[in-house]
């Protein structure tokens, strides 16, 4: 379809502004723009036409399953966006006077202690917008923890090899030498491998349980004990809470500070990458070393963006809380698991489970032995998925399973829904056996066929440029 | 209460039968005893639909929503058209996660290569991401763009917003690298002393413009400086000041970044905000962040991918150049529906009337006894002016509905943008006079 710029006509707008009811000042020849900014020029209609054909060639967990594995795609309920379009909400400059902000207080404050009891924390920041920047944000307490006691020696970070890249490159981003330890075969922390990396240089643990594979780590008590011992803290990244809550809390396994992904967990909406909230939670003795606002609070803190954070995520989280509860929010995740488990099992037979055993809330298919006997990918799978309208899992994640897809259809997906799927993927599965090929080529039935990604990064061309 | 579990309780208990289990409590084998949660959470019972939204409105309207706002500092109220908040609320937009699958996200892919290009006509630049997550964060990822061997030093304008300051502070920290401010006199960045401070190892300069005062800056003669010094030069700018000022590139900045809320956000208490993100074609692969590329499909024709993902954590781990992951798209969105509705004249015409009547507020303001401009250079739509009794006159405007400046040491730090009309500003000066006079 046409690019914006491409249905661009000279003396095209809409009225959008009053007109200006004042003297007009002219700014200084030295500080003007020499032309306008080359926009688009379109009426009201082009834009809205324009974005609603845009609005086709996208696939929402609201419209159709998604079950991207470590991701959460759940449903995103329509009441939290009524809510979070509120103007009480939107209406409220972040630096108003306290007394004219007490219903924003409030959210923050309730948010805070729900949010602290599921995790099994003391305090929690809502600054950082992203789980990445939550996980650079829990670091930093940790750096900020040793470096008060004077413990300049800490300089390491133990971060096991089937983590997500965002927790090395948090690490790294923190000043921290980055250790990865070998996972045993299931994703879980090798135990003498920890062992062995632990010293009085370890300033913390990087961890994830379940764990990526989707696997609850049974050691957790013993990995948290062991780092502790050695001196340094851990940190719980949530990306997997959606299996857990009101069963089991980062908090109890032993770790000292952890994000909550806001966007995955809580339901708010993904919006196409962002925005989200990586709520960070801690233990007391982190809590003096949480960001603050200099402008909003007070300077002498760390601060990892303006104000405080994405707000109306918040105000959507606190919205899925109240109205799940104290039975809600345990049912949430329970049936998170019962489904991939009862989706694991429905595809068993056909594709095979890398760990045959109970997973959590996500599992992964490993087609090592498929693609030998077929010589169709995990990707050549995915690609036909889209064909069926079903969202791909993801592909080739972790790193410690070849030719893997990872599954994750969380608790809002019905069990009619998960028969079809499964149902789907022994089509799929026959369909490799008849005509591989065919699936060589997939999609066949999409908005395109296989982008050369190749070309895309040898001659980048990253904005439209008119023709000369 | 409530839920949005959909199965009915005998499909699930079918697939625990499938699955050849009695209880959900049976797949938490693996969790030991000791530590699971005993006698459910501390929260309260669930509620309906109904209850949630009382529940929340009850909230909202503890707030107190001023009816005129003269108070930016980093968030500012603009008008936002209709279709800016339409669009992006459409379910598709909404629900989708990062566009992974090109095949099935071309309309995610090509609403941000398109947001790509508008954020290079608005600052002239060659190359954008796909966005970080606010001003301040784009910010510190900049300095962090510019770090060499040698030089790691970060030096930024002590009249940048003090929000971004601490932000890049605390990046800085966390790399291990110093970040030093340079002084500011009446108002705006000494060049005396950033020439002084532009030593060897310096790798980038931080400047906004307009900055916090709401001063206009020499950027050019600042930015040439950085530059004589080997030291790169970054640009934090207001969008919507670009509609009529002279684009970062025409400054001769390296990078430009910018807080993207005033492209049709709201000020929402401070997020979701947006963080934009330019460079120059030499730098474009340091970019932080997701970038949108062109190429072709199997069949010939022109389609949309993430690209260049070499840079970034999923690839290269601890050697990645950020490790952001989750970006602000729905925000970048909401910027380029504003963008594309405004058009040229559209967003010369805000930034126009941004300028007059700040400067409008500020005669006003200044025909009031005791009451006079702090810093006497060139300004957008900021001012910064002295205030007898500030806490009196701001309580007696807010009475009136009407949110005044931001009380800072120096005085008060008005805003004027576009949405505010010469009668509430003459109504916010009458006050002002009553309680001064």
């Amino acid at each position: 379809m046409k690019l914006i710029f491409e249905k661009s006509a000279p003396g095209r707008r809409s009225q959008l502004l009053d007109r200006c009811d004042v003297e007009q000042f002219e700014l200084p020849e030295k500080f003007r723009r020499a032309e306008k900014a080359p926009l688009p020029q379109l009426s009201e209609i082009d834009v809205d036409r324009h974005y609603s054909e845009l609005n086709t060639r996208v696939h929402g967990v609201n419209t159709s399953f998604y079950p991207l594995g470590s991701c959460t795609m759940k449903y995103n309920p329509r009441v939290n966006e009524e809510i979070a379009a509120l103007p009480g909400f939107t209406g409220i400059h972040p630096l108003a006077p306290e007394y004219s902000v007490q219903g924003c207080k409030e959210v923050i404050a309730t948010a805070k202690k729900y949010l602290c009891e599921i995790s099994g924390m003391d305090d929690m920041t809502f600054q950082p917008a992203a789980g990445a920047h939550g996980e650079f944000t829990g670091v930093m307490l940790i750096k900020q923890y040793h470096q008060s006691r004077g413990d300049q020696k800490r300089c390491k970070i133990i971060v096991p090899d089937s983590a997500h890249g965002t927790n090395p490159a948090t690490a790294a981003m923190c000043g921290f030498e980055v250790v990865n330890i070998a996972s045993a075969p299931d994703g879980c922390v090798d135990i003498e491998a920890l062992k062995a990396a632990l010293g009085d240089d370890t300033a913390g643990l990087m961890l994830t349980n379940p764990n990526p594979v989707g696997l609850f780590d049974e050691n957790i008590l013993e990995i948290t004990r062991l780092v502790h011992e050695a001196g340094g803290l851990c940190y719980y990244d949530g990306a997997n809470l959606n299996a857990v809550m009101g069963v089991v809390r980062p908090g109890d396994m032993g770790f000292d500070c952890t994000h909550m992904n806001l966007h995955k967990t809580f339901s708010t909406p993904h919006g196409g990458g962002g925005p989200g909230a990586g709520a960070v939670g801690c233990k007391a003795f982190l809590a003096p070393f949480l960001p603050k606002s200099a402008l909003m609070d007070e300077e002498g803190h760390i601060q990892v963006r303006s104000f405080e954070g994405n707000f109306l995520i918040v105000v959507r989280a606190l919205a899925y809380l109240l109205t799940l509860g104290k039975e809600g929010v345990p049912e949430a995740s329970t049936n998170a698991v019962l489904n991939a488990n009862y989706l694991m099992h429905q595809i068993k037979g056909t594709f095979e489970p890398a760990f045959d055993r109970i997973c959590m809330h996500e599992f992964v298919l490993d087609l090592g032995a498929f693609k030998k006997e077929t010589g169709v990918s995990a990707l050549d799978v995915a690609k036909t998925l889209i064909d069926y309208g079903m969202h791909p899992p993801t592909m080739y994640f972790p790193l410690i399973v070849h030719e893997a897809l990872m599954l994750e259809p969380t608790e809002t997906e019905s069990k009619d829904t998960l028969d079809w799927a499964a149902e789907v993927f022994r089509k799929v599965y026959e369909l490799a056996h008849q005509d591989p090929e065919y699936m060589h080529e997939a999609p066949h039935h999409a908005q395109i066929g296989r982008p050369d990604e190749v070309l895309a990064a040898r001659k980048p061309v990253v904005r439209f440029r008119p023709a000369e | 209460m409530g839920s949005y579990v959909p199965s009915s309780m005998e499909q699930r208990d079918e697939m625990l039968k499938a699955l050849g289990l009695s209880s959900v409590l049976e797949l938490y084998k693996d969790v030991p005893e000791e530590m699971l949660v005993k006698g459910g959470l501390d929260l309260p019972e669930g509620m309906s639909e109904m209850g949630t939204m009382r529940a929340m409105s009850a909230m909202a309207a503890k707030n107190i929503v001023f009816g005129t706002v003269l108070r930016g500092a980093g968030s500012y109220d603009h008008y936002i058209p209709s279709i800016v908040k339409t669009v992006p609320a459409k379910e598709e937009f909404l629900t989708a996660y990062t566009p992974y699958q090109a095949e099935m996200s071309q309309g995610v892919l090509q609403s941000i290569f398109e947001y790509q290009t508008m954020i290079c006509q608005l600052t002239g630049m060659d190359v954008s991401n796909a966005s970080v997550y606010d001003g301040a964060s784009a910010a510190a990822e900049a300095a962090a763009m510019c770090r060499a061997r040698k030089r790691t030093v970060t030096l930024i304008s002590a009249a940048a917003h003090p929000d971004v300051i601490n932000t890049v502070r605390t990046y800085c920290m966390g790399s291990g690298t110093e970040m030093r401010i340079v002084p500011a006199k009446g108002g705006k960045t000494d060049p005396e002393a950033l020439k002084e401070m532009l030593t060897d190892d310096v790798a980038g300069f931080y400047l906004q413009q307009p900055n916090f005062y709401g001063q206009i800056e020499d950027a050019e003669e600042l930015g040439a400086m950085a530059h004589e010094a080997g030291a790169m030069f970054i640009m934090g700018v207001n969008p919507i000041s670009l509609g009529i000022m002279k684009t970062p590139a025409e400054c001769g900045a390296d990078i430009a970044v910018g807080e993207g809320q005033p492209l049709g956000m709201p000020m929402a208490y401070g997020g979701p905000y947006l963080g934009f993100m330019a460079t120059t074609e030499k730098n474009m692969r340091k970019l932080p962040g997701r970038i949108v590329g062109e190429t072709v499909d199997s069949r010939g024709e022109r389609c949309y991918v993430l690209s260049l993902q070499a840079r970034e954590q999923h690839i290269r781990r601890e050697k990645a150049s950020s490790n952001i992951c989750s970006n602000e798209a729905l925000c970048a969105l909401t910027a380029s529906v504003y963008m594309a509705a405004m058009g040229p004249d559209g967003i010369a015409d805000a930034a126009a009337q941004c300028l007059s009547k700040a400067h409008y507020l500020a005669k006003q303001l200044c025909t009031v006894e005791g009451v006079e401009l702090v810093y006497t250079g060139d300004f957008f739509h900021e001012f910064v002016t002295t205030m007898p009794e500030k806490d009196k006159v701001l309580k007696a405007l807010e009475d009136a509905g009407i949110l005044g400046g931001l009380p800072i040491e120096e005085g008060v730090l008005w805003c004027a943008t576009e949405k505010v009309s010469k009668a509430e500003m003459d109504r916010a000066v009458s006050i002002v006079k009553e309680v001064l006079e």
